[in-house]
């Protein structure tokens, strides 16, 4: 049998509420530090115990760590979902199973392999009979090491990250690890293909989760008040914010410089972070859709009256019950728009856990010089699951703090200012903030209904000028927002456009059009609305455009519609959301289905390989070498950050 | 918070602050003639002057209804935010934050905090933010033409709204249920009580409600309803004669406390309220006594106005916080922005 190392993805099928988080992020940590690029994605029910519950594991030694379909290595911790996880295995594959589940084994395609995991640990002297529950999940870590060539020093370390370094846990993890490894090596026969072997490819990356690295860049971009109300998947943002500032911003008289309050509901929590931003501090909230909808009316306001605030979405599927647990790209329309009345937001999106940590402090800047509401979406997956990144890298310009007067300022002007006045022609005037002791300093904030000088009118003129300044304030931020980034491939006679959490995806799908089809493709990642001038240039190129996006009804293309209405007709709408992160296989077969070969400007196209669409991805293709990365290259467009990510 | 200023160059015109009345007055009124909400605005210009607050250390804040209009006619000198329909107290939470040292005085209304922001009200409560919280009570919807509000009485009835079958909601009751420091029932033509009311809630360190029943004279202002002026006069029956003694007016004091029945509550500042006339020995910081009283004027049909309720033991929100003396909306970056090593600190917490 052909080995196939580093490359291969695990899932582990286990009860929610169960303990296996532990042991998943083990597996993962494990082999990130092996050098392996790696990714894990936790699939679960919105449970706190009881239903069955999934980790997806994928090392891919070219570094495309997407989410994938394939099920290579399955471990079945769960009697509820065993026939389940054991039909779902590819063929080829290995299943591994708590041998006190007894339930036919209904396949002979696959390798099998029963583990002790209940003799193991009750037979572990160290393993107090109420901890035993805990570290069963470290028996099936223990087999995995020993099956696949998982490094027991690496697993060490992990755990050793996980406890904080505290010993005891440690041990008794470990050696329940290092007991099912020896289990494994006197009793299972290696019957399947799947290797992991040490390489140097994740050398000076770290493993974050989006949420933290939000969290800690508003830290970086100096946040000062948090008003928020838990939500999945927005919660560990607050709760890391809650984790680090203390640290972060510690100062020798034991004063704070922040305050985070927690909400009584998402109204709150967003007027209050309005209240604060409103009186010149740089304040944030975290959400989901939910809490976003609840949000509204907040958010419109701060449009109008123009208050800075920092408002991250970490979307998620669904009101009410129903797939709140799911990730999805399903608010981004809703937020454009959001607020009564006509409204255009500033959206930010990060695309991975490093543009989180910078999208982090770079908000509060656009949000202060732009005096408007900037929304972060984020989703589930990038959020809350571990990924791969470059480590965070400190701000590389100083905080922009905006248009604001101080009292010498008024003192300068002779107290002869307007908040509305849009003196620069930029469409954005100047605040000033209470506590400023200047007699002619305050002035009324509402919503519409103002003039130049923040005095009441309902008078059309005044309110028509209002509305075309907050016009050109939305111009004026497409020079300050993030620049889209743009990965070409040579010769490509087609362009994707994508956001967000998908660009893993993508680009694996890029390389599988390119090496399988023989479709050469362009993708652009944007990174925030309004629009900028490299979206426009992007748009001219191309008569086939492909807007990839996790949800029904393509929202960014909606919008790109709306924006650009001259190129819509070249638009392919890939649009697919089903709660899952996106996968290169949805991608492909998106991309295929619609692609019209006649249309293509170059002649090389007619050669691209319509596949069926719903037969893709057939499961002999497990030892399939992956396309090595090495023809994309990835820019930044002008005035964007490099991403060498994955070169 | 009470600037108190040495009194050279002071004249007749001008408080101790060095500041004339003019100084806090605010726009004209656009509401109703004889609206009780414009005698409420006069009291808070008196009082704010009277006990010589600059403008620029208060911040005022709002909702939406008639009542959240009136911040624009006081104090067009201080910061000022009209916010949404029941949501004052969420902002003025948020904004407080800026400088602790400010002072908020908010407006809201019957329908705006007894209806849709009756949960940022309780809320606002027990987080015990530093401001004055008026509810301009008059039972009824005004700029949406006479609806009744939560605050109507049971049998109350309305041209075209026909009577109201339901039990009103008792503003103070909700805010002491809640856990505010001061709850205090006022009633607008009773001018000068609103204006010793206003004095001890704005020496408050923390939340202080006051409920002012202020009739509204275009929708509900007939003879028996108890939100008109007539039943408000026929029916008040104060719990006790209120006065506010500015700090460090010791002689006055004295003058005072030589008068009968008396009780004397100090305030956070140093400042006296003087209660007399206690012929129920009314005890302000007893909560089961306030909760009784206010049953007992229920079951009275009184309108019971004076100090209900007072803890000056508790901290405000802002301390609660423990912030910096450097108000957080004077911070700049260095104070802010971890130093460039601490990002390699970070990196190394990561796995």
């Amino acid at each position: 049998m052909n080995k196939v190392i580093n490359d291969f993805s695990i899932t582990v099928g286990t009860v929610n509420g169960s303990g296996s988080s532990t042991a998943n992020n083990t597996i993962l940590r494990a082999i990130f530090k092996m050098g392996i690029p790696v990714s894990g994605k936790n699939l679960f029910p919105s449970n706190i115990q009881g239903l069955p519950t999934w980790y997806t594991i994928r090392a891919n030694k070219d570094g495309f760590i997407a989410h994938n379909e394939r099920r290579d290595i399955v471990i079945a911790m769960n009697p509820n979902s065993f026939a389940r996880d054991l039909a779902s295995v590819t063929p080829g594959g290995a299943f591994f199973y708590a041998d006190d589940i007894k339930q036919p084994i209904t396949r002979t395609d696959v390798a099998v392999y029963p583990m002790p995991v209940k003799s193991i640990v009750r037979n572990d002297p160290n393993v107090p009979s109420d901890f035993r529950d805990h570290v069963a999940n470290m028996v099936y870590v223990g087999v995995l090491a020993q099956m696949i060539d998982m490094d027991m020093d690496r697993i060490y370390a992990a755990l050793d990250f996980h406890f904080k370094k505290k010993q005891k846990p440690i041990d008794m993890n470990f050696n329940v690890v290092k007991a099912g490894a020896e289990w494994a090596k006197s009793n299972l026969e290696k019957k399947d293909a799947f290797y992991l072997e040490p390489m140097n490819k994740t050398e000076g990356m770290i493993m974050a989760d989006g949420n933290m690295a939000g969290a800690l860049g508003s830290i970086f971009g100096g946040v000062q008040f948090v008003g928020w109300y838990p939500i999945t998947p927005a919660t560990s943002l607050a709760e890391s914010l809650n984790d680090y500032l203390p640290q972060l911003r510690k100062r020798e008289d034991g004063k704070h410089t922040y305050a985070v309050v927690q909400a009584e509901d998402e109204l709150a929590a967003l007027g209050m972070s309005i209240g604060a931003g409103w009186a010149g501090l740089r304040s944030m909230t975290s959400t989901s859709g939910p809490g976003l909808s609840l949000m509204t009316e907040f958010a419109g306001l701060a449009y109008y009256a123009e208050v800075p605030v920092v408002i991250w979405d970490v979307q998620r599927i669904g009101p009410s019950t129903g797939l709140p647990t799911r990730t999805s790209q399903g608010d981004l329309t809703f937020t454009h728009f959001i607020g009564h009345g006509d409204s255009q937001s500033v959206i930010l999106l990060p695309g991975d856990v490093y543009e989180c940590f910078e999208f982090g402090w770079k908000a509060f800047d656009v949000a202060e010089r732009i005096q408007t509401p900037v929304f972060v979406l984020s989703d589930l997956d990038m959020g809350m699951n571990q990924w791969i990144s470059k480590p965070f890298k400190y701000p590389d310009t100083p905080m922009d703090r905006g248009k604001v007067l101080v009292e010498s300022d008024l003192e300068e002007l002779k107290g002869n200012w307007g908040r509305y006045l849009d003196k620069d022609g930029d469409g954005i005037g100047f605040r000033t903030f209470p506590g400023n002791k200047h007699p002619l300093s305050s002035y009324f904030t509402r919503g519409t209904g103002h003039d130049e000088y923040a005095k009441y009118t309902e008078e059309a003129d005044v309110y028509l000028n209002n509305m075309d300044r907050l016009k050109r304030k939305h111009e004026t931020a497409k020079n300050y927002v993030p620049a889209p980034v743009l990965h070409e491939m040579k010769g490509a006679t087609v362009g994707i456009i994508a956001y967000g959490s998908t660009e893993a995806a993508i680009l694996e799908a890029q390389h599988q059009l390119d090496k399988e089809h023989g479709l050469k493709t362009d993708f652009l990642r944007i990174r925030a609305l309004p629009f900028t001038k490299e979206v426009d240039a992007f748009l001219a190129k191309y008569d086939q455009i492909f807007i990839v996006e996790m949800n029904r009804d393509g929202q960014m293309a909606q919008i790109l519609m709306t924006e650009y209405p001259q190129y819509a007709p070249n638009f392919k709408v890939v649009a697919y959301g089903d709660g899952m992160p996106a996968s290169a296989k949805w991608v492909r077969e998106g991309v295929l289905a619609k692609y019209e070969s006649k249309k293509a400007k170059s002649g090389k196209q007619k050669a691209v390989k319509k596949v069926a669409v719903k037969k893709a991805a057939p499961a002999k293709k497990a030892v399939v070498k992956k396309p090595s990365g090495k023809k994309v290259t990835t820019k930044a467009v002008a005035g964007s950050k490099s991403k060498a990510k994955r070169k | 918070m009470t600037e108190t200023l040495p009194m050279a160059g002071a004249t007749a015109n001008v408080n101790l602050a060095g500041l004339s009345k003019n100084d806090y007055r605010g726009a004209p009124s656009t509401l109703c003639q004889g609206c009780g909400h414009n005698s409420i605005s006069n009291q808070i210009v008196t009082a704010l002057y009277e006990m010589n607050i600059v403008p620029e250390n208060v911040v005022k804040f709002s909702g939406i209804g008639c009542s959240s209009k009136s911040p624009t006619y006081f104090l067009n000198r201080s910061f000022g935010f009209n916010s949404l329909h029941g949501r004052m107290p969420s902002i003025a939470t948020g904004a407080l934050f800026g400088d602790y040292r400010l002072k908020g005085v908010g407006v809201s209304g019957d329908g705006d905090s007894a209806s849709i922001g009756m949960g940022q009200f309780k809320h606002i409560m027990r987080r015990n933010v530093n401001m004055v919280y008026i509810v301009e009570n008059n039972g009824v919807y005004g700029l949406t033409k006479g609806q009744f509000s939560a605050t109507a009485e049971k049998g109350l009835s309305l041209k075209k709204q026909g009577k109201n079958d339901y039990m009103p909601v008792d503003i103070c009751m909700e805010a002491l249920v809640s856990n505010a420091t001061l709850v205090a029932r006022s009633f607008a033509g009773n001018p000068k009580q609103v204006k010793e009311l206003l004095k001890v809630a704005l020496a408050h360190d923390g939340i202080a409600v006051l409920d002012i029943i202020s009739p509204c004279v275009t929708f509900n202002n007939q003879v028996n309803a108890y939100h008109s002026y007539t039943w408000g006069k026929d029916h008040e029956e104060p719990l006790h004669e209120i006065s506010y003694i500015a700090p460090r007016s010791e002689i006055m004091l004295e003058n005072e406390m030589a008068d009968g029945e008396v009780r004397e509550v100090s305030m956070h500042d140093g400042s006296v309220v003087i209660l007399k006339n206690l012929e129920k020995g009314y005890d302000p910081s007893n909560r089961y006594d306030a909760l009784r009283v206010m049953e007992e004027a229920q079951d009275n049909n009184w309108m019971l106005t004076g100090l209900l309720y007072l803890d000056t033991s508790k901290p405000n929100l802002t301390s609660i916080y423990n912030l910096v003396d450097t108000p957080l909306n004077r911070l700049t970056e260095a104070d802010l922005r971890p130093a460039p090593d601490a990002i390699d600190r970070v990196n190394a917490l990561m796995f």
